[in-house]
């Protein structure tokens, strides 16, 4: 199966969901000309980023109440294009969440909810927003798909965990800052991130889609450099670095078999004895004894 | 009595960790400028041009996002200003084709100076950059457009700067790069020769250079405050890697006691949200 997929790599305006909106289905009509069956939009990108205080104004539910989903949910029926797009969740009982929302004729399939918070230099997620709780791949007519918002794919156990819950495809999406500048043509903060997404595609044989934001808020510059890399841990298509773009691409699914007969690192994967040691690594089962007789 | 360190073979390594990208820089900051001047309602934008190499390199960046016809260049010298000060800003001002206006300030500070006959070079110096920061700001409302500022990471660490005077602005575009970064990028834009090639100066006084009143070069503080800074090194690990110890520590002194001028006032805090404590918003929140 074919899957053309485009990434979104625009820039939000901070704190205004309606001119966002309006942003966001610009895109989508672009998008739609150019044939994309599934659209990424960045982290946030209902909102944008460094929210502080905005949190509370900004903050809604996924559903047809909500007039941005409304109008989203509505698009994504009339163009048949899948979205997966950025906002503020609220359980309503005063707890915040980035979250990401899967959109597919006109139903909401999947909310994710960042899972790690950055809080350290220059991030203070942690100050406004609770911890998601849940990391779950979840079906799709493109396959079993699995979505993580930044920090969740700088750590390797939310991308692992999706692997295993049998995501083909891993859908990211940021908010990243750029930072590092030094005597590379990308920030330090670029190649750390298209290093690892490289890595995901390499170890997992999986495709691993990314889509990060461009513009400032304040004096904070976001990268874009948004990729696609295959199940080889090659990337086949990079967005420009710190400029607005669509970039599309038609992906073939049949590699994912390709690769993974070359190369059979799910199917050789020992998930009992992971489980096993983790258990002993994280306390319980005491281990088993390695020599002598028992 | 003082003396330049400026000999200590100090490990390579960090000298090449300083090198940057220029086109990146260049293409990020240009951005950057464009971006914070259009946000905020405006599409011009005012300069002091002192005939240094951090102001001139801010107007050609300017230059480059706002178009050469919104930026106002402004020279404000002082009668004890020297020439070359005021040619190099006018080199500036005909290589990028902007607008610009000469307001000495002399008339403007000589009757405070006659008022404390006493006053001293320092405080005289403080008086002259604050009242140039008069100056910028009145002609940001006549022309209408943001005071770009021209502060850099190096002397807004040490403080090497007038509180209110040089440093306030609308927008910092070159405050993180280091004194020889911004060097670096000034040759990859072909600014004047005269002005790369010069000793830096904030011409408050004759004959003063910043590297004489410092006693240390840019070169061998830049290594030493990358360490401290971005590496995050302790002091002995610092200086570990090559530098006199008290040096380092002298630095890193410097830099903590001048943080007074890089933060707000302190509020004190009596409510339950108080501003500079828990009322939490962007710059940008203003539009």
């Amino acid at each position: 199966m074919n899957v053309t997929v485009g990434l979104a790599q625009l820039q939000p305006k901070i704190g205004d969901v309606t001119a966002n909106l309006k942003m966001h289905l610009e895109y989508i009509a672009q998008a739609k000309s150019h044939g994309v069956d599934l659209l990424l939009f960045p982290e946030l990108s209902l909102t944008g980023y460094n929210l502080q205080d905005l949190v509370y104004e900004v903050a809604t539910q996924p559903t047809a109440d909500d007039p941005a989903f409304r109008d989203l949910l509505q698009a994504s029926a009339d163009t048949h294009m899948d979205l997966m797009v950025g906002f503020v969740d609220t359980d309503l009982r005063a707890r915040y969440y980035i979250a990401a929302a899967y959109l597919s004729e006109g139903q909401v399939v999947h909310v994710h909810h960042k899972v790690y918070l950055p809080t350290y230099t220059l991030f203070d997620e942690g100050r406004y927003f609770a911890w998601g709780d849940s990391v779950q791949a979840f079906d799709s007519r493109f396959g079993r798909l699995g979505m993580l918002i930044c920090e969740d794919f700088w750590h390797a156990s939310p991308p692992y965990l999706l692997w295993l819950d049998r995501a083909d495809i891993l859908l990211f999406h940021s908010a990243s800052p750029g930072r590092g500048l030094d005597a590379s043509d990308r920030l330090s903060s670029a190649r750390w991130v298209q290093l690892v997404n490289q890595a995901y595609g390499s170890l997992f044989t999986n495709y691993v889609i990314h889509c990060n934001r461009v513009g400032f808020e304040d004096g904070l510059n976001f990268w874009g450099g948004s990729t696609i890399v295959d199940p080889d841990g090659e990337i086949t298509v990079s967005g420009p670095l710190h400029e607005p773009a669509l970039i599309v691409q038609t992906i073939d699914l049949n590699q994912l078999r390709r690769s993974r007969t070359r190369l059979p690192l799910l199917r050789d994967e020992r998930t009992g004895l992971l489980s096993r040691e983790l258990q002993r690594i994280l306390g319980g089962i005491p281990a088993w004894p390695t020599s002598g007789s028992r | 009595m003082k003396h330049l360190i400026g000999t200590n073979e100090a490990s390579p390594d960090v000298a090449s960790k300083l090198l940057i990208n220029t086109d990146l820089a260049r293409k990020i900051l240009v951005s950057f400028i464009r971006d914070a001047v259009t946000k905020a309602g405006f599409s011009k934008a005012v300069i002091g041009l002192s005939g240094g190499i951090d102001s001139a390199l801010s107007a050609f960046l300017a230059v480059e996002a706002l178009g050469a016809e919104n930026v106002l260049g402004v020279r404000m010298p002082y009668r004890s200003s020297s020439e070359d000060s005021l040619t190099d800003a006018q080199r500036v001002i005909d290589q990028l084709g902007i607008p610009s206006l000469t307001i000495p300030i002399t008339a403007m500070v000589e009757p405070l100076f006659e008022q404390f006959p006493d006053m001293s070079g320092m405080r005289k110096g403080n008086v002259m950059a604050r009242q140039r920061m008069i100056v910028l700001y009145d002609q940001s409302s006549a022309w209408n457009g943001l005071v770009i500022g021209t502060s850099n990471k190096t002397e807004a660490l040490l403080g090497y700067t007038t509180l209110y005077g040089d440093s306030a602005a609308a927008l910092q575009p070159i405050e993180d790069l280091y004194k020889t970064q911004v060097r670096q990028l000034a040759r990859a834009l072909n600014l004047p020769q005269s002005i790369l090639d010069k000793p830096p100066s904030a011409d408050l006084w004759i004959g003063q250079t910043d590297e004489g009143e410092l006693g240390y070069t840019y070169e061998e503080v830049d290594k030493v405050l990358y360490l401290l800074v971005e590496g995050r090194y302790t002091v002995e690990e610092a200086a570990a890697q090559g530098f006199d110890y008290h040096f380092v520590a002298g630095v890193w002194r410097r830099v903590r006691m001048n943080h007074y001028k890089r933060t707000m006032p302190n509020v004190a805090k009596l409510s339950r949200r108080s501003i500079g404590h828990d009322f939490l918003y962007l710059r940008d929140w203003a539009g």
